[in-house]
């Protein structure tokens, strides 16, 4: 079954005509994804790669075409907006890749969102893939950024903050021979819709994951929420790895939220908040697949 | 973004807030001048605070032996002295490193009698995702120290976005610290302030402390704000052109600014190890596991997820730029991009710059086949590393022995 989607859920596109949204949707159509719709306010009535039918609105498209999901390809200064939209059109889930966008207006958008039935992932993230049946795990859902090929069907979740360190997760899996049920990159932004621990929450729910793998980085404290969560609940195998312990203070290492402020959110604290919830923890960025495996 | 102090108190004073009278210099002509006309608004003390982006400034020593990098003064002459000990002289303190920073500016405000200090900021709440309000009576102090030792003199209030900062949420605040009568009906405008200047400017952080209560010329008391810190949402940026104009390049590392310029994440740490990298969680982890087998890290750089042949040569430009470092370490997962397109960049970029320091290489993902054959192929002495462990191995040995 898989968290969040599943092989046939319905993906629309907001801005899709844009040059980063249009390769990815064409991207998730090779992998079999079913990109069903795409939105560029003006453009509406034209159709993607000669199929796939524009809608100047996101209801309109949500209506004619069944989308359920939404993944957002917007200029920093519009995502907010994006977001909104999809929201108000009642989709299921919002899945935000864009990077950059004002920490303010993040924070009008949850507010605004509090309430309704959508959820959000990221800002600033890779996106989700749940990995199909084919060969390279093609026909599964690919909304967002992330390699499709990397994938394999399986039993292991992963969720992380950041992109490039989850499909090295997801590969190292993969070499192994072991598949994943849905890999989720809740992005790298200070205020994000959807956390750590939601997810974690999934994963346990979810009879198809069997372990999961935890990557986190400094700042902020949701990984230590989660960890906290795990300790209580949790009924599955986690292991874990968290990067950033050699970034100095008060410094954003690339991703808004990685920062070290006031002595809060260092690696260390969540390491040992790892440990402390009975976490297996990587030693380095390589052994995130062994350790878990280890556990398993 | 960061910005000085008195940029700082321009944006506060342009929202409301009470700030001593002052104004920035950068002349020792201007700084008399300043100097002259507070006193003869019949201030009897003022300061004379060098404006560099790194604190602990008062307790600094400039290089050339004068001590203190923020100084009271009586008279028009002791203050131009101070002026011409700080203009362009460089200053030291416990951030800046031993390098220090050059004083561009300093900034000459009247220096009222402090009767107490509070501590006040904005920031955002990531578990709340909303703003934050914190207050406390013990200002002027370090607040890490307080939250850690007496968390209980912490005041927190958060904002409702929906609705912004309410009254009765600055009528708390001013009553927790123990205010009465004007004062109270003062610091509650203020606190309001204070955090219209934060949302309006999307301000990361804006923290004043001292917040003061200060004993002005007629024996009047007020609620001043005697130091304030502001730091930017970059993101926000675009949106505040005249903020953008407060930046000053002076203030960030030349390699920082240079690496800004190609779209590329450089920051630059003290070790030997240079690494190249494709984004921002696999960039701090190649730099964990470089540490992690023994090996420092000369920076953080981030090429981003569709790094072009530009960008790689660029980038490499800027590692070699920096004299420390002796090994460097490339560490690529193209998940998306062509491996071979990384490849060719990185032979590129070592034919033009040169390159006589041991290089490893770790490649994985799309077309990664090809990119290992442009590499191999090359006849440059480029070591292979198979994965992330094996090539930060190979990188700490080649370093050392080189």
């Amino acid at each position: 079954m898989a968290i969040l989607v599943t092989p046939q859920t319905k993906i629309l596109v907001q801005g899709i005509t844009g040059s980063f949204g249009a390769k990815h949707a064409q991207l998730s159509l090779a992998y079999g994804s079913q990109v069903v719709a795409g939105v560029t306010p003006g453009k509406g009535g034209q159709l993607f790669e000669g199929k796939v039918p524009v809608f100047d609105t996101v209801s309109e498209a949500a209506r004619q075409t069944g989308a359920t999901a939404s993944a957002i390809f917007v200029p920093p200064p519009f995502a907010a907006d994006a977001i909104l939209e999809a929201v108000d059109a009642g989709l299921d889930l919002v899945v935000c890749i864009t990077e950059g966008i004002p920490v303010n207006d993040m924070v009008r958008v949850k507010r605004a969102m509090q309430g309704s039935k959508t959820r959000l992932i990221g800002p600033n993230c890779p996106g989700l893939v749940t990995p199909g049946e084919g060969p390279q795990s093609h026909g599964g859902c690919r909304i967002g950024i992330a390699p499709g090929y990397i994938h394999k069907k399986g039993h292991v979740g992963v969720v992380s903050r950041s992109g490039t360190l989850t499909y090295e997760a997801v590969w190292q899996l993969t070499c192994r021979g072991v598949g994943q049920s849905t890999c989720v990159g809740i992005g790298g932004d200070p205020v994000n819709g959807t956390s750590h621990l939601d997810v974690i929450k999934m994963f346990m729910a979810d009879p198809e994951t069997h372990g999961i793998i935890m990557i986190g980085e400094i700042g902020g404290a949701a990984e230590e929420e989660a960890a906290e969560w795990i300790g209580r609940f949790g009924t599955k195998p986690v292991a874990g790895f968290i990067a950033g312990a050699t970034a100095p203070p008060g410094r954003r290492m690339g991703h808004a939220g990685a920062i070290v402020s006031g002595g809060k959110g260092t690696a260390q604290a969540k390491i040992d908040a790892f440990r402390k919830a009975g976490i297996g923890v990587a030693a380095t960025p390589s052994e995130m697949a062994d350790t878990l495996l280890r556990m398993m | 973004m960061n910005i000085h102090e008195y940029q700082a108190k321009q944006l506060l004073a342009r929202h409301g807030v009470a700030v001593p009278a002052g104004d920035p210099c950068k002349t020792v002509d201007e700084a008399r001048a300043v100097a002259e006309r507070l006193f003869a608004a019949g201030h009897t003390l003022i300061v004379i605070k060098s404006q560099i982006h790194a604190g602990g400034r008062g307790k600094g020593t400039f290089t050339h032996g004068f001590q203190g990098g923020v100084k009271l003064a009586k008279s028009v002459d002791e203050a131009v002295n101070f002026a011409g000990n700080m203009l362009g002289k460089t200053l030291v303190t416990k951030q800046t490193g031993p390098e220090g920073r050059v004083v561009q500016t300093i900034l000459i405000a009247a220096a009222e009698m402090i009767k107490k200090e509070f501590y006040l900021a904005v920031l955002l709440d990531r578990a709340a995702s909303r703003p934050l309000i914190m207050a406390s009576t013990e200002g002027g102090v370090d607040i890490e120290e307080v939250a850690a030792h007496t968390p209980e003199k912490i005041i927190r209030e958060n904002v409702d976005p929906a609705v912004g900062l309410m009254p009765y949420q600055t009528r708390k605040i001013a009553a927790a610290l123990g205010l009465k009568g004007d004062l109270f009906n003062q610091a509650c405008k203020l606190i309001a302030a204070v955090y219209k200047t934060a949302w309006e400017t999307d301000a990361a952080l804006v923290e004043i402390n001292p917040l003061c209560i200060v004993e002005g010329p007629g024996g009047k008391e007020a609620i001043v704000a005697v130091d304030a810190k502001i730091g930017l949402d970059d993101n926000a940026l675009y949106r505040h052109t005249d903020i953008q104009a407060m930046r000053d390049l002076a203030e960030e590392s030349p390699l920082e600014v240079e690496a800004s310029k190609y779209a590329l994440n450089y920051i630059k740490l003290d070790g030997n190890i240079a690494c190249l990298v494709n984004g921002a969680g696999l960039a701090m982890s190649t730099m964990d596991i470089i540490k992690h087998f023994g090996g420092e890290p000369a920076n953080f750089l981030d090429v981003g997820g569709g790094a072009s042949k530009d960008q790689v040569a660029a980038a490499f430009r800027i590692i070699l730029s920096d004299v420390a470092v002796k090994g460097i370490l490339v560490n690529i997962f193209g998940g998306i991009m062509d491996c071979n397109v990384i490849a060719t960049g990185i032979v590129e970029a070592v034919r033009e710059t040169g390159l006589k320091l041991p290089l490893v290489v770790r490649l994985e993902g799309n077309n990664v086949a090809a990119g290992k054959k442009t590499l191999a192929e090359s006849g440059l002495t480029i070591i292979s590393g198979d994965s992330m462990s094996d090539a930060a191995q190979k990188v700490v040995k080649a370093t050392r022995a080189a």
